[in-house]
């Protein structure tokens, strides 16, 4: 069996499993968006706070993915078999570059603007509102960019755990020692990736501020 | 109305008493000690000194971006203390050698900032940014729109003036505003600086380390040495201290043709 004739056959199937893997990620970047963004506006200007986020942040990064999902399974709530629980892994992933670009893209201003805001008389909420964020948002893109990207991929993972998605083929293949059945997972997950790399990066390029 | 016109009422001088500013509040890092003095209203202060001398400081303590460690600064007969720092800062011009220009706001929109601020409306604000981008010489119907990416240095630092300007504080402060510049465009902005304060009557406190610069444009000239005041003078008197660091800074003066002072 060629991978084309597997793909052609099972293609309606194929669709079906990169509509959810697609939902899973969006849904994934939504809430990772949600909350990476305000918290990383909240630790602008509170050290202690921003140690201890970036440092969990990044505690959750290095945790092995597949090792992530399976802690997950037991924990009351969040946990369990299926998409809720993928859901979460996968927030957890995407957190770190979402929370360490705003951090990054909200502080790294020129400090002459910043001088010139505060002595203009703005205060600390409007210096962050109007001078900060406006001048963050293409590196807190960036932010996003890498951890969609990442979702993407890891998003395969979550298959494991009966999150469906492109994984299925995945470790379907995996099982049946079949290229064929893999690649039917991964050559649209890698797409997947690819087109979300070029879309952000556009935007990303647009946001930009010379 | 709300109580924004205090520092537009009351008079507008400054007042060092016996300030002392150290970074951490430790005294190895003592960076201004026990300074003294007046700014009366619609003088042109020129403090000069040379690179860690004290005089930024002094600044940044008018404005309340500083505040003493000890001594007190008194502007318009308040400790900058008792004051809210916003309301504060919104009556007084500040302007920076980098000009500090807002890189996502257009011309218009950056000298409009304490405007917008103070929520004028938006005939009021326009008609006020045209007349001061005409005030700095630039035309109105030809830069609004520009970004500051889209200026050279010399037309940054006008638009950086006129931000300043824009709700017409009474006190006017100015760090280096020119030092970036090329000699040219600096020696242009200065001939138009001092026209520009003789017609406004504000109080201006300008920090400098060119000595040229401060006689071309001061009405009085304190020089500091090591966190410390150690000549107040006015220009015409100044060239004849003999403290040492006065000597120093004479020293520095080579004759240059066609100079401003």
């Amino acid at each position: 069996m060629t991978p084309w004739s597997f793909f052609l056959e099972h293609r309606s199937e194929i669709l079906e499993a990169t509509a959810n893997h697609l939902t899973l990620v969006l849904i994934s970047m939504a809430f990772a968006i949600a909350i990476a963004v305000p918290l990383g506006m909240l630790i602008v200007h509170r050290p202690t706070l921003r140690n201890f986020v970036l440092g969990l942040a990044s505690v959750f990064q290095t945790i092995p993915s597949l090792a992530l999902f399976g802690f997950l399974i037991p924990i009351p709530f969040i946990g369990g078999i299926g998409r809720r629980t993928a859901i979460v892994a996968l927030v957890l992933y995407a957190l770190l570059p979402i929370l360490r670009n705003t951090y990054v893209g909200l502080t790294g201003i020129d400090p002459a603007v910043l001088e010139a805001a505060e002595a203009m008389g703005m205060t600390e909420s409007q210096i962050l509102w109007r001078v900060r964020l406006p001048l963050a948002r293409a590196v807190i893109l960036a932010g996003i960019r890498t951890a969609t990207i990442i979702t993407i991929g890891v998003a395969t993972i979550a298959a494991a755990i009966g999150a469906g998605g492109l994984g299925t083929f995945i470790f379907r293949g995996v099982a049946m020692v079949s290229d064929a059945v893999i690649l039917a997972g991964a050559i649209p997950a890698a797409l997947l990736a690819i087109i979300a790399d070029l879309l952000l990066g556009l935007l990303e390029r647009r946001l930009k501020i010379s | 109305m709300k109580p924004k016109a205090a520092v537009r009422n009351a008079d507008p001088t400054i007042q060092f008493d016996d300030v002392t500013y150290r970074l951490n509040g430790t005294v190895r890092h003592t960076i201004v000690k026990e300074i003294r003095f007046v700014i009366d209203s619609g003088q042109t202060l020129v403090l000069l000194g040379r690179s860690g001398s004290g005089k930024t400081t002094l600044l940044r303590l008018i404005n309340r971006l500083l505040t003493p460690s000890a001594g007190q600064v008194i502007v318009s007969g308040r400790p900058t203390t008792d004051w809210d720092p916003i309301r504060l800062r919104r009556g007084i011009g500040y302007v920076i050698q980098d000009a500090g220009l807002f890189p996502h706001f257009t011309v218009a929109e950056n000298i409009a900032l304490v405007p917008s601020l103070e929520h004028w409306d938006a005939a009021r604000t326009s008609a006020r940014v045209d007349e001061l981008l005409t005030l700095v010489g630039l035309e109105p119907a030809q830069y609004r729109t520009r970004r500051p990416h889209e200026l050279s240095g010399g037309q940054r630092q006008r638009v950086g003036v006129a931000r300043a300007l824009a709700a017409d504080p009474p006190i006017l402060l100015m760090d280096e505003p020119f030092g970036a510049l090329d000699p040219v465009t600096r020696a242009e902005l200065q001939r138009e600086f001092r026209a520009l304060a003789g017609r406004l009557a504000k109080t201006i406190v300008f920090v400098t380390h060119d000595l040229r610069e401060a006689l071309a444009l001061a009405s009085r000239i304190i020089l500091l040495e090591n966190g410390q005041i150690v000549a107040d003078a006015s220009p015409q008197d100044f060239p004849r201290l003999d403290h040492p660091e006065v000597l120093a800074f004479t020293a520095s003066l080579t004759p240059v043709p066609g100079s401003p002072s």
